[in-house]
């Protein structure tokens, strides 16, 4: 994390961390707890003043602190509902600085690729159309229910999956699905010591500056992609860039900061930690980063190539569509 | 948080706690009091869908793995291997040795990970501190506070080591990567397999250790042990696991097993086979579907043998097997069977709500000592028999494994090419959904009577019988909304509020 002297806008005494997930899978609050023993280090010098996950603190006692009670709150998880639209603005009011955690608060994550379809279409899968369903009457659910004793209500569906950026002011992002332990740490102990940049809403902490391509350890031998292969329909060979060897890799489009776990594990990276360069479109970035491996001296023929690569968008788009210029379906 | 008003004509008080706390994902309950104070009705919703099924059609099977474990981060694994077992019948493959070793080898190290982090984290809170202890406390902070930092560094090592496993196997400790139709990405070194047997060896250590909690600190207590025998918190249900070919536990492979209250066989089926032995009922008032068995049929949030509502949890994986396949969870078996039903034979079945969670530090043994048993097979480091390339025709298939929360169900169809056409997944939670709101509602019964104190602790011992699910409802909607604060407040017919309770 580079430090450039600005000071994180925190009170005296103890540092006060809160934690909350949203539309999330809760990956994100488990990769907090992949500090391991750093955690009782961190309850030292922190006070966790709001974390569900960990500890019984209520949204009513949030909602009883002051206004920038919290020094710092990691979000994660996007936002798909007016109940998550309203704890983000909560959050946000209660907190000095507010960090989108994760691959879902930052850019929709896996979820946003809900966004590809309407929620007629999933309510139509769900509760209508799914082989182990027997519904003869039809029956959604609700969010207005008479029974006869009283009304039952539940929170209505957005029509697609928002970034917490969408929402409310953000300070800071760190990328990952979920973000590394170790990169968390890093942060954290920065946050501790005081020596975090400057708060923009566009400044990714928790990862480097760099592409997975670039701490990828797989070799990279300049060969040009004759074909693009499925990744279960052939074993690739060791230590060779897998993008080379026709196996879609978002590698050259990805932040760095993960490591390369997934290449070091012989799987294709998925692109969780997010565009690597300024603009935020990863899948825009990943066929640039295409046209220049192909092997094609035509247009058409690089076209064939491109057009070998089942489902583009999916996987372009995996964790990022919220963000992407496709943004949804409609 | 807004409390719907009461709109309903006559005597009727409404209680809601909204959220429910402790548990993965989000839910709520009103509880309807009649004129003399007494529970009508209750109702447990669950708020929130994400629609997974819908928007992995159109994505290549193969991808499945490394989408579905995003339902839930929690236990990423159970969806990849459910995953990985729906792609392999897809293809119609049969695992080669290594691969199905790996695969079981990675599931059982996560399995008592797992469950840990719900002994730990979310249930001992309640036993350790105590039902009505002061709320900021009860958490796994007082919990390592109250028993001190050795068995703190015990927990967190714990975890570390099974999220180290979880890396070596698939690169990443929080949702692992290897599993793609046809077997794994990569094989295990020997060195890889040495540093495995050795978490393994400290997971069983482990989970003996914490066997030894729950005897201490549990079962050591008359009120507890009184609580969890005549406490509100028993239902005769069904009980639904997966079991090997001589019906002992299995958490990665098996036939579904489902037997009646009384622990006589109902059903024995191959995953191919479920969509004839459960159904999914749609209720206007909640996002999450109600399974039941088609057998017997639905007959309402009613238990007992004549009512389809089963329950899928350690308890129930207990009842379905007629013994554990490894000697130390035998004897946790044999002991627990003992003490709750007087016969060690396991063959009256265990019904009390809340001894789930001794149920669950069986199975911690269990797959703690099965790691050991596969950490050791010579074929585990095969250096090519991790992974087979498919040759059918990808069309249909279902893979089964037992989540921790439940037996998963994945079941996909695809076009020629291995692209997602339909998608349905049946999940861990999602089977107890009609007991979890039968036990929220009978816990309510118990403990809200004409004339009582609604207190802090009274709402905290009714939400304790969902607890003991260790719902997932992020799972069960295939989403993970945030956990809430929970008010209750007690109005009057026309909507006024009598009292209000803050859990804080």
């Amino acid at each position: 994390m580079t430090t450039n002297g600005a000071e994180i806008d925190r009170q005296p005494g103890k540092l006060r961390v809160g934690m909350h997930w949203a539309s999330s899978c809760g990956g994100c609050d488990i990769s907090l707890l992949e500090i391991g023993e750093h955690l009782l280090e961190l309850i030292e010098v922190a006070d966790i003043v709001f974390w569900p996950c960990a500890a019984d603190f209520k949204y009513r006692t949030v909602a009883d602190y002051p206004d920038g009670y919290i020094d710092v709150c990691l979000f994660n998880g996007g936002i798909r509902s007016s109940e998550h639209e309203r704890l983000a603005r909560l959050l946000r009011r209660k907190s000095r600085t507010l960090v989108a955690y994760g691959a879902c608060a930052m850019d929709g994550g896996i979820p946003a690729l809900a966004n590809l379809k309407s929620p007629r279409e999933i309510y139509d899968a769900v509760y209508h159309s799914n082989p182990t369903l027997h519904n003869p009457g039809h029956v959604e659910p609700k969010t207005q229910w008479a029974t006869p004793l009283g009304e039952l209500d539940l929170p209505g569906m957005y029509p697609q999956v928002l970034r917490l950026g969408d929402i409310v002011d953000v300070d800071y992002q760190i990328p990952g699905c979920p973000p590394v332990g170790a990169q968390v740490w890093k942060v954290l102990q920065a946050v501790v010591a005081g020596e975090v940049p400057a708060r923009n809403s566009a400044v990714r902490v928790g990862c480097d500056n760099r592409s997975v391509c670039d701490e990828c350890p797989r070799e990279k031998r300049k060969t040009r992609i004759k074909a693009f292969k499925r990744p279960h329909m052939a074993v690739p060979e060791p230590n060779w860039c897998l993008l080379e060897q026709g196996f879609v890799c978002l590698g050259a489009s990805t932040r760095s900061g993960c490591g390369a776990q997934c290449p070091k594990a012989e799987m294709t990276c998925r692109g969780c930690y997010g565009s690597a360069g300024l603009s935020s479109d990863q899948g825009t970035a990943m066929l640039s980063a295409l046209g220049s491996v192909i092997d094609a001296v035509t247009e058409d023929r690089a076209r064939e190539v491109v057009d070998e690569i089942v489902d583009p968008t999916g996987t372009f788009y995996r964790f990022s569509l919220a963000s992407s210029a496709l943004k949804a379906r409609r | 948080m807004t409390i719907p008003a009461t709109t309903s004509a006559g005597p009727t008080r409404r209680i809601s706690i909204d959220p429910i706390t402790r548990l993965e994902g989000h839910g709520k309950i009103d509880i309807f009091l009649d004129a003399d104070g007494e529970v009508a009705d209750c109702f447990f919703q669950v708020p929130e869908l994400r629609g997974f099924e819908k928007f992995c059609e159109g994505r290549p099977v193969e991808e499945m793995p490394r989408i579905t474990p995003r339902i839930c981060g929690v236990c990423p694994e159970a969806h990849l291997m459910a995953s990985a077992k729906a792609c392999d019948a897809v293809y119609k493959i049969s695992l080669p040795l290594t691969a199905r070793l790996i695969r079981e080898l990675q599931y059982d190290i996560f399995y008592v990970t797992d469950h840990a982090t719900h002994f730990y984290a979310l249930a001992a809170p309640d036993f350790v501190m105590g039902p009505s202890s002061n709320p900021a406390e009860r958490n796994l902070i007082g919990v390592i506070r109250k028993l001190g930092v050795g068995v703190g560094q015990q927990v967190i090592q714990a975890r570390k080591w099974g999220h180290e496993a979880a890396a070596i196997f698939g690169g990443r400790p929080v949702n692992p990567e290897n599993a793609i139709p046809g077997g794994v990405s990569k094989p295990i070194t020997a060195s890889e397999r040495d540093r495995l047997e050795e978490i393994a060896r400290y997971l069983l250590e482990f989970s003996k250790f914490t066997l030894k909690v729950l005897h201490d600190l549990v079962l050591a207590n008359a009120e507890y042990v009184d609580l969890i025998l005549h406490g509100p918190y028993y239902h005769e249900t069904y009980s639904m696991g997966l079991v090997d070919d001589k019906n002992r536990t299995n958490f990665y492979d098996g036939k579904v097993r489902v037997v009646d209250p009384e622990g006589h066989e109902l059903c024995k089926y191959a995953p191919r086979d479920y969509a004839k032995y459960i159904a999914e009922r749609v209720e206007p008032w909640s996002y999450l579907k109600f399974p039941y068995l088609t057998q017997v049929g639905w007959k309402g949030f009613v238990d007992g043998k004549q009512s389809g509502v089963y329950r899928a949890t350690p308890q129930a994986r207990l009842n379905v097997a007629d013994a554990m396949s490894t000697p130390l969870a035998q004897e946790a078996y044999e002991e627990y069977f003992e003490t709750l039903t007087g016969d060690r034979s396991g063959h009256r079945m265990v019904h009390h709500t809340l001894a789930i969670h001794w149920a669950r530090v069986v199975e911690m043994v269990n797959a703690a000592e099965r790691a050991l048993e596969l950490v050791r097979h010579p074929e585990l480091t095969h250096p090519e028999n991790y992974r087979v390339i498919p040759h059918d025709t990808p069309t249909e298939g279902v893979g089964i494994v037992e989540a921790p929360r439940g037996t998963l169900v994945h079941h996909y169809v695809t076009d020629e090419n291995g692209i997602i056409r339909k998608a349905n997944l049946v999940v861990g939670t999602t089977n107890n959904h009609a007991a979890i709101c039968m036990s929220i509602k009978k816990a309510a019964q118990g403990l809200i009577r004409k004339g009582s104190d609604i207190t802090e602790g009274v709402l905290n011992m009714i939400e304790m019988s969902f607890r003991a699910y260790d719902p997932c409802f992020g799972c069960a909607t295939h989403s993970l909304p945030g956990q809430m604060p929970m008010v209750v407040r007690v109005r009057d017919c026309g909507g006024t509020v009598l009292s209000t309770t803050t859990r804080a």
